[in-house]
């Protein structure tokens, strides 16, 4: 945090004022605290408690209703040697990858398409943000329709278009599933990036393009040497937020296909639901939820640093 | 901007994307929308052109708000949503005031764990939250989810408001001071008015996020009775045969149009919430 300048304009402590009560409440640190209590203590209880609990729990063989027994890391171990954990990493860091890419090219694209002056601007801009504040497991529902089997409204246009013969099972079959949550996750989180790169793109001076078209500079080239630098640290940020809640994204997967067909769309969230909640070990189960913590937990050391930095 | 070539360069720059654009994200509530006003004889005969609805009914909505907990489950939402933003916007003012504008010991400690418990996603804790909301017996209440939502919701109020409150001049609240106004009433009657719109922000965000809320929901309300708008749907509204779309769809469309609405009067805000995070810097 900046050093504040107006430190020589605060008023000077009035006669007395420490020793009553209401002076001791005056005190910065006395009233910082007092307001802080009620939401530190929150917290603790149910975020930082829970989350060490969590770790706790992944040390046990630990069914529900039962008690636990210490068991170190042999849950880990286990885990370790099981090729369906292998086969959720890879589709966690698949679906974390590519949906990446994609809400991030769309994004800009949107955003770059926005920023042209239109009538009804305000208004479109309302419209593609829709995906992102409708509940997702109510839009998933239109998703499942969409890609129902018999009556996929998609294999209706690609039969009618004559490009297949006959139509796919959109979510029965293991890359076609994938893809599914793919095209899904990034037509919800795809107006994210595109409205607060506009918002990013906005503050941009258009006489930095005049300027640059001046120097004879093409549209390409404004992008590279104007657009991109200045809205460079949205990028980042707008990007490792998005990257962090795909990591830990549930409710899509888990509306759309359950993790399946045969576990080839279970990541590690909709995993440890199975594992902790259906299946009722809890130690397994959170020590599946534990493993995405190393590379979370880079993503979000390094993202606190840099908005504290900001 | 540089001055476009006529319409044609005008029509390829702007008005084809962004046709595709909004045609590929609207074009799922547009099959909510007909899917829901489509009698079964159309939904389920692959021969009719599924694309507009022939003969539109309204049985689906009928048989859902009869024949289903739908109400209930809306009543549940509304509840706990305003509950949870209510509680949220509180403690996240609270938090986001001293850490904003006061100097005291572990402050910096504070703001980096509000960070923190931000992002640190929702699936590394359910499974201990679960066997915590256990012990405490409030399985199958909504109080599970009222305790629990606010901890993806507090930190993020406190993380957007820290900004709004950063904006507000020190002479205002100094002057209020040498008048004679308490910390306190300097903040409630100087800093807090001008800060609306954040507030306002803080609060439709929060709102938008509990209606969204899926997970906890899930784990902690096993009864129909006590049963959340997604949750009630994705669980019981999806059964075995096939005759169900109809009526899913119209829930769907139904259990989103209090988040819609309340995001279209206040669109502004909430756009600015969206971006004040992460284009401030």
């Amino acid at each position: 945090m900046a050093v504040r300048p107006a430190t020589l304009a605060r008023p000077a402590p009035l006669a007395g004022r420490r020793s009553t009560l209401r002076g001791v409440l005056e005190r910065e640190g006395v009233f910082s605290w007092l307001m802080l209590g009620p939401g530190v203590l929150f917290l603790l209880a149910f975020v930082a408690y829970p989350f060490f609990y969590g770790i706790f729990l992944s040390l046990e063989d630990r069914r529900v209703a039962s008690p636990g027994i210490f068991v170190g890391l042999a849950n880990f171990a286990t885990l370790a040697h099981d090729a369906v954990f292998w086969q959720v990493t890879r589709n966690t860091f698949v679906y974390v990858a590519i949906t990446t890419v994609l809400k991030l090219t769309g994004g800009l694209g949107m955003a770059l398409v926005m920023n042209q002056a239109f009538r009804g601007r305000n208004l479109a801009r309302a419209f593609l943000l829709l995906p992102f504040i409708v509940p997702t497991a109510l839009s998933t529902i239109a998703w499942m329709w969409i890609l129902d089997p018999t009556f996929s409204v998609v294999n209706w246009l690609l039969v009618r278009a004559g490009v297949i013969a006959s139509g796919y099972s959109f979510l029965g079959n293991a890359t076609l599933a994938m893809g599914s949550l793919i095209v899904v996750n990034t037509w919800r989180g795809m107006p994210f990036y595109g409205i607060t790169l506009l918002a990013g793109l906005q503050t941009i001076s258009s006489d930095l393009y005049e300027a640059a078209a001046i120097d004879g500079a093409t549209s390409v080239q404004r992008f590279r040497y104007v657009t991109l630098p200045v809205i460079k640290p949205v990028l980042i940020i707008v990007t490792m937020f998005s990257v962090i809640f795909t990591f830990g994204d549930f409710q899509l997967i888990y509306a759309l296909t359950h993790g399946g067909p045969a576990n080839a769309t279970h990541v590690f969230s909709t995993w440890a639901f199975d594992i902790g909640m259906l299946a009722g070990q809890l130690g397994m189960g959170a020590a599946v939820a534990l493993a995405i913590l190393p590379a979370l937990a880079v993503l979000i050391v390094g993202l606190t640093f840099y908005l504290r930095r900001e | 901007m540089v001055a476009g070539r006529g319409l044609g360069s005008r029509a390829l720059r702007l008005y084809l994307p962004l046709a595709l654009f909004l045609v590929g994200m609207l074009f799922p509530f547009y099959w909510m929308l007909i899917t829901s006003i489509k009698p079964n004889r159309e939904l389920y005969n692959a021969r009719i052109m599924p694309l507009i609805v022939h003969q539109p009914t309204l049985k689906h909505y009928v048989d859902l708000l009869y024949e289903t907990n739908f109400l209930t489950w809306t009543y549940n939402t509304m509840l706990v949503a305003v509950v949870t933003t209510v509680v949220s916007v509180v403690l996240g003012t609270m938090m986001a005031y001293p850490l904003a504008r006061m100097r005291f010991p572990g402050a910096a400690v504070v703001a980096i764990g509000v960070a923190a418990t931000y992002l640190v996603p929702q699936p590394l804790l359910f499974i201990p939250m679960s066997d915590i909301i256990n012990r405490l017996e409030l399985g199958n209440t909504l109080t599970a989810v009222m305790l629990t939502y606010p901890t993806l919701l507090i930190p993020f109020c406190a993380w957007l408001l820290m900004g709004y409150f950063k904006s507000v001049p020190r002479e205002l609240e100094d002057a209020a001071r040498i008048d004679g106004a308490s910390r306190l009433q300097a903040m409630t009657r100087i800093v807090l008015p001008l800060c609306t719109p954040g507030l306002l922000s803080a609060g439709i965000f929060a709102f938008t996020l509990a209606q969204n809320e899926f997970l906890y929901a899930l784990i902690f309300l096993a009864k129909s009775d006590v049963r959340t708008v997604p949750v009630g749907a994705i669980t019981e509204l999806i059964r075995g045969d096939v005759f169900y779309w109809g009526q899913l769809m119209a829930a769907a469309l139904l259990g989103s149009v209090p988040v819609a609405v309340i995001y279209s009067f206040f669109v502004e805000y909430y756009v600015a919430g969206l971006t004040a995070g992460s284009v401030k810097g």
